[in-house]
């Protein structure tokens, strides 16, 4: 069955295109298109129904004993109202899933997850909880409204007293108001650009984003769907489940040793990711420079000798060129290398490139 | 959605007009919308042949990659190269972003005038 986001009647009624994402049925695109909803994000502001993650709570006196031994991470030396991203490794180092943590307090997080991902991500934590701890799935209550770009501050500061808006990224404000409305106000995002999200009661979620859309007209907000949030991630060459990491792919293969502290007396999956050593294939960027899009599972090739497989790809309406990302092996991984896409059986020619492909120029928060 | 009544329409979604032995094939407007904002265009080379019902070329767009087929069998007798640097022209104005001119036809799809592929437009909405 296909679940609708509280914001369902309001993407349609402003003309979204609705797919199946997740299991839920979200907009694709509104009518300016992928383009311009992108360029949006990058130039001005845009508004995104991130509704189908799922957040799950973990509480009491070993919840961060809990988290230690769950994810790949330290949590230890946080404050309350900072987030952390972390992979959740299985026994073989692949990736159940990629998330964040917020400490709301002591002994209370709140963990975003995937939304193809929640089901499996509850039964995996309940299956391997220890001590003193409640896991619960909240997804349910909870909607959540990206606003991203450079404009996100400026319209957030005429809905959002100054209390309510964290200053520094990764931090959180649970206590917030922005319209009225209670929610979480939390400076993170999957877009490459300053931005916010909005955690609230899913009965408020058409207020709020009725209220964001008002208050960001003069700068040009507009609704964005599905397709600008993949191409804007992939610009900013942010990983995502399915495509950069699996069950199969741990998280130093595709390039997420920062958030593996293996220097951490045990977590789930170390063991493996010790043995394995350093990886032998890593994820890197391919610029197109032949023509027509690289798109996921194509075989990259250096020469004759094929060298791995791209994990996603698509035109970069900023940039203004194809990019991909791909998982090769370390040795055809230097920046500069020349390498093919077989695409539909015709050779596409690209060049591996540094990541991200897309770094916003840095605003100083005033 | 635009309609030109002097086109013909095939049911994958292209266009056809003809201009004496030769036919004009582009993408209606119907399609390019469904497809989205269109960023890649491949087309063939002049002399090849067509085959009508298989595929002659494919857009891309942000999202995925389509074929486009030949509502007739034929050979190609020009190309709207202008296509391959402003893929866009097709979004913005599908019927005259024109694909292919075909010559030497020698059979071809089952064609709807403009009333016909509208029904049948709105018939597939409906499924």
């Amino acid at each position: 069955m296909e679940l609708k986001t509280p914001l369902y009647e309001a993407h349609v009624k402003a003309g979204g295109k609705m797919v199946s994402f997740g299991g839920y049925l979200l907009p694709v695109q509104y009518r300016e298109g992928v383009i311009r909803e992108h360029m949006a994000v990058r130039t001005r502001a845009g508004l995104f129904d991130v509704s189908h993650m799922g957040e799950i709570l973990c509480e009491g006196k070993d919840a961060l004993a809990n988290l230690q031994m769950l994810l790949t991470n330290d949590f230890r030396n946080m404050t309350d109202g900072q987030a952390r991203y972390s992979p959740m490794c299985n026994e073989n180092g692949g990736t159940v899933d990629d998330l964040i943590v917020y400490r709301r307090a002591e002994e209370q997080y709140f963990i975003v997850v995937n939304a193809a991902n929640k089901d499996k991500d509850y039964q995996w934590m309940k299956a391997h909880q220890s001590g003193d701890v409640v896991f619960t799935d909240v997804s349910a209550s909870y909607a959540q409204i990206a606003l991203q770009g450079p404009k996100a501050l400026e319209i957030l500061r005429k809905v959002a007293p100054e209390q309510s808006i964290p200053k520094k990224y990764y931090h959180a404000v649970f206590d917030a108001r922005a319209a009225g409305i209670p929610c979480i106000l939390s400076k993170t995002g999957y877009t490459g650009e300053d931005g916010y999200e909005l955690y609230l009661d899913s009965g408020k979620a058409v207020e709020l984003w009725d209220a964001l859309l008002e208050a960001g007209k003069e700068e040009g907000l507009i609704p964005c769907g599905l397709g600008a949030r993949d191409t804007l991630r992939m610009e900013a060459a942010m990983p995502l489940y399915g495509h950069e990491m699996n069950d199969g792919i741990t998280p130093l293969e595709t390039g997420l040793g920062f958030a593996v502290k293996l220097g951490k007396e045990a977590f789930i999956g170390k063991q493996a990711l010790e043995e394995k050593g350093e990886p032998a294939i890593t994820r890197v960027g391919l610029k197109v420079t032949g023509r027509g899009i690289i798109r996921e599972n194509q075989d990259v090739y250096c020469g004759e000798r094929k060298i791995g497989h791209t994990t996603s790809g698509t035109h970069a309406p900023y940039l203004g060129y194809p990019v991909a990302m791909a998982l090769v092996d370390v040795d055809a991984a230097k920046p500069g290398t020349k390498v093919e896409a077989d695409v539909r059986g015709r050779r596409v020619e690209a060049e591996v490139v540094a990541l991200p492909f897309y770094r916003k120029t840095s605003q100083k928060q005033s | 959605m635009e309609l030109r009544e002097e086109l013909l329409y095939s049911k994958s979604h292209e266009w056809v007009k003809k201009e004496g032995d030769e036919a004009v094939i582009g993408l209606t407007d119907y399609a390019q919308s469904e497809l989205g904002d269109l960023v890649f265009v491949n087309l063939p080379e002049e002399d090849e042949e067509v085959t009508a019902g298989e595929s002659f070329a494919d857009v891309e767009s942000v999202k995925a990659v389509s074929d486009v087929y030949s509502p007739v069998t034929g050979v190609v007798s020009a190309v709207n190269e202008e296509l391959l640097d402003a893929p866009e022209m097709i979004n913005e104005s599908p019927y005259d972003a024109w694909f292919v001119r075909v010559k030497d036809i020698t059979a071809e799809e089952e064609l709807l005038s403009a009333e016909e592929y509208e029904a049948f437009v709105e018939s597939e909405k409906n499924s």
